[in-house]
């Protein structure tokens, strides 16, 4: 049978001098890929699942719009409603919406604004279509269903 | 100086790791990883006022009907069903059926990869050539936005896995090309090319829902 040593003189303790360095480390990824949130979502939000989904490619030239029946069903009725920015909408709303935020891009993109609405799954097609048929009206074209990922069976 | 004998001050370090760990778990709590994720769709330009509606003269063969009802009943190609499990591979079969044999669609026949050659029934009541080949999805304002997102997800598979296909990538590859490379937007011209996505979606009826 072999022999096998015992015990090496070299230190059996761990260095943990660098563990806060890999912690702070962990701390800067997360606080650079954090987007803390514009707006506050005043609406119901279960997005829909879908497996054929894309990602955006640029992200300036989205805007957000969300779709669903209020929190506060009290106050704003339970009817789903428009939340654009910090406020909701009405239909006629949205023209001057999107209007606003191609304002915010430069001329040559002012075409390629990319509306991400994120409807909740509760809510009917009759409100999305008024929301497509506005965005034709401003020839913002560019539409994005958000939606998660749902696994593949 | 009288100073050479005395110890340095420390600051005693060792709980650092701890409050780097509670800022950690708080950005951990809080971080939101953004969803930007979701169907793309590009809408049609506004119709003109002035101009009548176009006439449809497309063969009824070209195109494939999917209908839904205020609550939620679907209807594909005037049968009714109950879950979406066949749809994709209908409109597979749909898109690549090759009715027609002509120069024009043998020459797109023939580029194509066994897989999807396949899929060629050549039927005459089915659609001609890909290029006329019409997927036409009508909804109601009743209908669900989960049954709607669903079908029209059945939809845009079908097509992202018949590009993917043509290049030799799965549906989710050919969906992660960047079309700012150069190589990436190569390989989604050349899948796409001959092969439009017609995906129609009707302006949805009136008669459920607000």
């Amino acid at each position: 049978m072999a022999k096998f040593k015992k015990k090496s003189n070299t230190s059996q303790d761990i260095p943990t001098a660098a563990l806060p360095d890999i912690i702070f480390m962990l701390l800067f990824f997360f606080m650079v890929t954090t987007v803390l949130r514009e707006s506050t979502i005043m609406v119901k939000q279960s997005i829909p699942k879908a497996t054929q989904l894309r990602k955006l490619e640029q992200k300036k030239l989205v805007s957000y719009m969300y779709v669903g029946k209020p929190n506060d069903v009290n106050k704003f009725g339970a009817e789903p409603k428009i939340q654009a920015n910090d406020a909701f909408i009405e239909i006629d709303g949205i023209i001057q919406f999107i209007e606003e935020e191609k304002g915010k891009l430069a001329e040559n993109e002012k075409d390629q604004i990319t509306i991400s609405i994120k409807v909740d799954d509760e809510t009917k097609m009759g409100i999305v279509a008024d929301i497509q048929e506005k965005m034709r009206d401003v020839n913002a074209r560019k539409l994005m269903y958000a939606a998660s990922r749902r696994s593949e069976e | 100086m009288a100073r050479s004998g005395r110890k340095l001050p420390e600051i005693n370090s060792s709980s650092m790791a701890d409050i780097a760990f509670l800022l950690l778990i708080f950005f951990l709590v809080t971080t939101t990883i953004a969803t930007d994720k979701g169907l793309t769709l590009t809408l049609p330009p506004k119709a003109d006022p002035n101009q009548p509606p176009p006439d449809i003269t497309k063969n009824q063969r070209n195109i494939f009907k999917i209908l839904v009802n205020s609550s939620d009943r679907i209807l594909i190609e005037d049968e009714p069903v109950t879950d979406l499990t066949g749809l994709r591979n209908q409109v597979k079969e749909f898109v690549l059926n090759f009715g027609k044999v002509d120069e024009e669609s043998m020459t797109l026949y023939n580029t194509l990869p066994a897989s999807l050659k396949a899929l060629a029934k050549q039927s005459d009541i089915s659609s001609d050539n890909p290029t006329e080949a019409v997927i036409s999805f009508k909804a109601d304002r009743g209908t669900s936005y989960d049954i709607y997102i669903g079908i029209l997800d059945e939809l845009q598979g079908a097509y992202y896995e018949i590009y993917g296909d043509r290049v030799g990538l799965t549906a989710d590859e050919f969906r992660a090309l960047d079309r700012k490379k150069p190589d990436d937007m190569e390989l989604y011209s050349k899948a796409r090319d001959g092969f439009p996505m017609n995906i129609s979606i009707a302006e949805p009826t009136k008669i459920g829902g607000n």
